[in-house]
């Protein structure tokens, strides 16, 4: 294998893990805030785009992604609000229960409002047939695009997170709500608001993904799994890990292509999944706080 | 005794079976007893996971995954042809033992393979050892994390079917003979056997109730309900929880095989479809909806809901009315529709199970 | 109180559930009971599609041109004066919800024949089940298994894989192609695809240098692509369906993968074109004619039925029609010709009348069956097409 061919793999990988990556990062706001994984975080981003190609019938492209976007965010506040907020004296197993219950609603609801089509966003620059070179190999510009919305977005959310009171309170509450609501926090409406956080970027990185992926109704439930895969690598809760283990993981799914058949490029995944959990369930690239995860 | 209280609902449930069969008979409409076969061998899997995930508290998202190991293991050791190779010392040795059996496709093929018991046995085994490999280190998980353990278990199962060869790939295997038992007896799903299955399947899932109703009521069964109580106040009272956790992962995973390998000598096929994640959703969404910790709740949610989906009563809301049925029962009532208050009495006086 | 709430709310989402969409949909004249004595009675035909679900973009065109056909035909008194009764039923592509609904229709229902099911792995589970039932099944699905072995009453009307991978391969050796890769989806279409490619390709003189499967899901086939890159082919050839054909369109442009695209006849439709923009036109591949049908010789036999049938399923759906579609289409069409030929509606001669007919002009091509022929397809109904700014051409070489 030559340069070029070693640094197409390369682009390869970068091009699915951008994709992994970006589904990543909403996991970890539902989680910092709530402790919960949202297994409809998937759902997020099909809706979000399906708007999105809707509305760009009738608007020009960055309105419509726009319109996408805030009718997403409303449609997360609203989901916590009537199926999330009710539930007292929620364990962990209940809670896990009703999101994967809703990903299965929002996903027959999106069949029966848009029909089973693949459809997908135009790409934001050039065409399909565009192409950037780099060391000799080539890559679609709208690959950038993914990777540079990604880092806006986890530097937007690092700096949220760490220098904005919503911020800080919201991580307040993933750490003790208890003692959250004695500060005088709302800790239920720090709840909505990360939910509405949550999928208001996830329909960005669905619109973002669109052109590359193509987007069907039923794609929620795949992308998801790959998305928490990838927000466990990183260590839940951490959004940079999250996009370095999503670039890990393409790139290693890649260094298998490259040298076994494809066929079990898929396994690769799961496998490191199942490694993670077993032995480093706190993730690559976060410090093992492991106590509270094992049980005896 | 006491202790012979406990099987009262097992007998009436017996009752019910029958009384169904002739009232069917009467009205000429034995065809139902398809579903319900059907439905039925569904229902061994939501009854080990009622035991793992009411009684031990842990939940699994990958529990079609053994129920595909059953099926599968079935399925090829009954349809792959050794012909071939029939006069291998080995195979020969096997087939003067009895393990091979001899028989004619529906093309008129000549097939050797092994004896449906011996695939069945295997299958078995297998699940046996790969849910010890699995749980010991998944089952030292909590929450989310074991969660997604399950689920990661049930997509690996997926994608091998999907993806072997040997196991026939996306279209699965679709020739697999009939299971004889004993007394010409078999789990056959052709229309000349189907009131036979119909008490075969009910035999096996009242068998694998009543082996559910003896865990639970007993000092297992008690440890088992401390564990999910307060697992650390358990541990700190000298159960072995791990083991005790272990070893219904274990149960719970032999008796989806067991519904598996069945329900493919009944179908007479097998494909990856048994083992996606959707399906692991749905039975999570029966246990739930029959009442986590409530064997017989659960057994009836099984039946209703397996029998009416497989009739395409859903039509194309199907899935959703699983989705629905999740987030209702787990918002509003999660201890099951029949802790309802009314319902609950009948049935608590039923059972004769002193917990709430 | 909250959990009489809940009972009453789950018990209002399953009869919600049954209500909303009914399992069985009924074609609209088909269920008055016929009194004059002047009409025959009517006939029921079932069909297992998978309407939702992974194979929807099979059942749902399948089940619309069913429903379109079945109320045009009733309009004009039905196959040979019986009306129809449709009963169609939504399998989501999965063979042990076809096994129960193949048994209902044929056990209670007692339906003439059914049509369908959409996909190979759901048609092999109901194979014997039909067989034994001694009800006509007319699958849409394309196994090559479905009828070598012939069973009596099994028959399908998709082309045949062997004879899209004979025109692939034939366009080739008129090009001088002799290197080529192949990528298919891990599908069931794609898998047997890629078994009938390997065996045709040294029939033409080709070399299959490098072959990899992929997932049907995938969402970026740029790695895959790499790797054909690396053994430096002179085509490619995809096997795989929607969403995977125009991904791999657009991918290989991006990765300045320069070579000519081949793609298997379930490109039959002008969404995965426009889902490929650009990276579209070029493509090479076998098809029913129906993508064509404006563009055909006004002579040609078959043109008359496809403009028809594209026309009529376009004003009413408001959607493009698709070959798979006419897949359901010919399978009504063949059970009402056969019919109308053995006049009379016994299974027995209704099954015979269908090994007899010769020369059904269908959708997917002109039909001949016999009694080892349960196909009736041969290469020629398939055209070989490719793509010129963004719509369907007949291939010129």
């Amino acid at each position: 294998m030559n340069l070029s061919q070693i640094v197409q793999y390369g682009l390869a990988g970068i091009t699915v893990g951008s994709i992994y990556a970006i589904t990543a990062i909403g996991f970890n706001i539902i989680y910092a805030t709530t402790g919960v994984i949202n297994f409809a975080q998937g759902e997020f981003l099909i809706v979000g785009a399906m708007t999105a190609i809707s509305l760009s019938r009738i608007a020009p492209l960055p309105v419509a992604i726009l319109g996408a976007v805030l009718i997403t965010t409303v449609l997360g506040g609203l989901i916590e609000i009537v199926f999330i907020r009710p539930v007292k004296h929620a364990s962990v197993l209940r809670l896990i229960v009703i999101t994967i219950g809703l990903s299965i609603l929002i996903r027959e609801a999106m069949l029966h409002v848009w029909d089973e089509k693949v459809r997908s966003l135009p790409y934001f620059t050039g065409t399909p047939v565009s192409t950037v070179t780099i060391l000799g190999a080539h890559i679609s510009p709208q690959i950038l695009w993914v990777l540079g919305v990604s880092a806006v977005i986890v530097i937007a959310l690092t700096l949220f997170f760490r220098f904005t009171r919503t911020g800080r309170a919201m991580r307040a509450c993933s750490d003790d709500r208890m003692a959250a609501r004695l500060c005088g926090i709302n800790d239920r409406w720090m709840v909505t608001l990360s939910f509405m956080l949550s999928a208001g970027i996830g329909a960005f990185a669905g619109c973002v993904i669109s052109p590359v992926t193509q987007t069907q109704y039923d794609m929620g439930a795949p992308l998801a799994i790959k998305g928490f895969t990838v927000a466990i690598v990183g260590g839940l809760g951490n959004s940079m890990g999250a996009v370095a283990a999503g670039l890990f993981l393409g790139l290693l799914e890649a260094l298998v292509m490259s040298q076994f058949a494809t066929a079990y490029k898929d396994v690769v995944a799961i496998v490191v999944l199942l490694l993670i959990l077993i032995f480093r369930p706190s993730g690559l690239f976060t410090r093992s706080d492991v106590s509270a995860l094992r049980t005896v | 005794m006491m202790r012979l209280r406990i099987y009262y609902p097992v007998i009436a449930g017996a009752i019910v079976i029958v009384v169904l069969h002739l009232v069917l008979a009467a009205a000429d409409a034995t065809y139902y007893m398809t579903q319900i076969t059907m439905s039925a061998y569904y229902a061994l899997v939501v009854i080990g996971l009622c035991l793992l995930m009411g009684y031990a508290g842990q939940i699994s998202l990958g529990h079609a995954g053994f129920f595909a190991i059953g099926g599968y293991t079935v399925a090829v050791l009954t349809t792959y042809n050794l012909a071939a190779y029939r006069d291998a010392p080995l195979l020969a040795r096997c087939h003067s033992l009895g393990l091979l059996v001899e028989w004619q496709d529906l093309y008129g093929r000549e097939i050797l393979s092994f004896s449906p018991w011996v695939a069945f046995g295997a299958a078995l085994l297998l699940t046996a050892i790969i849910a010890l490999v699995i749980g010991m280190p998944v089952i030292r998980l909590k929450g989310h994390y074991l969660a997604m353990a399950t689920l990661g278990f049930g997509l690996i199962i997926y994608r091998i079917a999907l993806g072997t060869p040997i196991l026939g790939q996306a279209d699965g295997i679709s020739t697999v003979p009939p299971f004889p038992l004993f007394d010409g007896l078999q789990v056959n799903g052709r229309a000349p056997f189907r009131v036979q299955n119909y008490y075969i399947a009910w035999a096996v899932v009242l068998t694998a109730v009543v082996l559910s109703l003896n865990l639970v009521h007993s000092r297992v069964g008690r440890a088992l309900r401390s564990i999910h109580e307060n697992e650390e106040a358990a541990h700190s009272l000298g159960v072995n929880t791990y083991r005790y956790k272990l070893a219904v992962f274990i149960l719970s995973a032999l008796f989806a095989a067991i519904g598996g390998a069945l329900l493919t000598h009944y179908n007479g096929s097998i494909g990856p479809s048994e083992a996606t994640v959707m399906k692991s959703v749905r039975y999570v969404a029966v246990v739930a909806v029959g009442g986590m910790a409530n064997l017989w709740g659960v057994l009836l949610m099984g039946i209703l809901l397996n029998f009416l989906s497989l009739r395409g009563v859903f039509g194309t809301f199907d899935d959703a009315v699983f989705g629905g049925i999740l987030i209702g029962m787990m918002i509003l009532a999660p201890q099951g529709l029949l802790r309802v208050a009314g319902v609950r009495t009948i049935v608590s006086r039923l059972a004769g199970r002193s917990h709430g | 109180m909250r959990t009489r709430i809940a009972a009453i709310l789950v018990v209002g989402v399953v009869a919600l559930g049954l209500v909303m969409s009914p399992g069985c949909k009924k074609s609209p004249e088909g269920t008055a009971p016929e009194t004059t004595a002047a009409a025959a009675e009517p006939i029921k035909v079932g069909a297992i599609l998978a309407v939702t679900g992974p194979a929807s973009f099979l059942g749902a065109p399948e089940a619309k041109t069913l429903e379109m056909l079945v109320e045009q035909m009733n309009q004009a008194g039905g196959a040979s004066g019986h009306k129809i009764e449709l009963l169609i039923k939504d399998s989501g592509a999965k063979p042990e919800n076809a096994i129960s609904m193949a048994k209902q229709l044929i056990d209670e229902e007692k339906v003439l024949a059914i049509i369908g099911p959409s996909t190979s792995g759901e048609t092999m589970a109901i194979k014997n089940i039909c067989e034994e039932g001694k009800t006509i099944l007319l699958s849409c699905a394309a196994a090559e298994a479905i009828v070598n072995p012939v069973a009596n009453h099994v028959f399908k009307t998709p082309q045949k894989d062997s004879d899209a991978a004979r025109r692939i391969f034939e366009v080739m050796k008129d090009a001088g192609i002799t290197k080529i890769g192949v990528i298919t989806s891990n599908a069931g279409f794609g898998i047997a695809g890629g078994q009938q490619l390997q065996k045709l390709a040294p029939d033409y003189g080709v070399t299959i240098a490098i072959s990899e499967t992929y997932d049907k899901q995938e969402t970026d086939l740029t790695g895959v692509l790499t790797k054909l890159k690396g053994a430096e082919v002179e085509a490619v050839v995809n096997w795989s369906i929607v969403p995977a054909q125009s991904l791999v369109a657009k991918n290989m442009r991006q990765i300045a993968l320069d070579v000519p695209l081949f793609q298997s006849h379930g490109f039959g439709n002008i969404k995965y074109v426009e889902a490929g923009g650009e990276a579209a036109n070029g493509t090479i591949f076998p098809c029913g004619r129906l993508l064509v049908a404006d563009v055909l010789p006004d002579g040609h036999p078959q043109k008359q039925v496809l403009v028809k049938y594209k026309s009529d399923y376009e004003s009413r759906y408001n959607e493009d029609a698709s070959t798979f579609g006419g897949h359901a289409y010919d399978a009504l069409l063949i059970l009402a010709e056969a019919i109308k030929k053995a006049g009379s509606v016994e299974t027995a001669q209704v099954r015979d009348a269908i090994e007899s007919l010769q020369g059904v002009v269908g959708t997917g091509g002109i039909f001949n069956f016999s009694a080892q022929d349960h196909n009736g397809l041969d290469k020629e109904a398939f055209e070989v097409l490719t793509v010129v700014d963004g719509k369907f051409a007949v291939y010129e070489p």
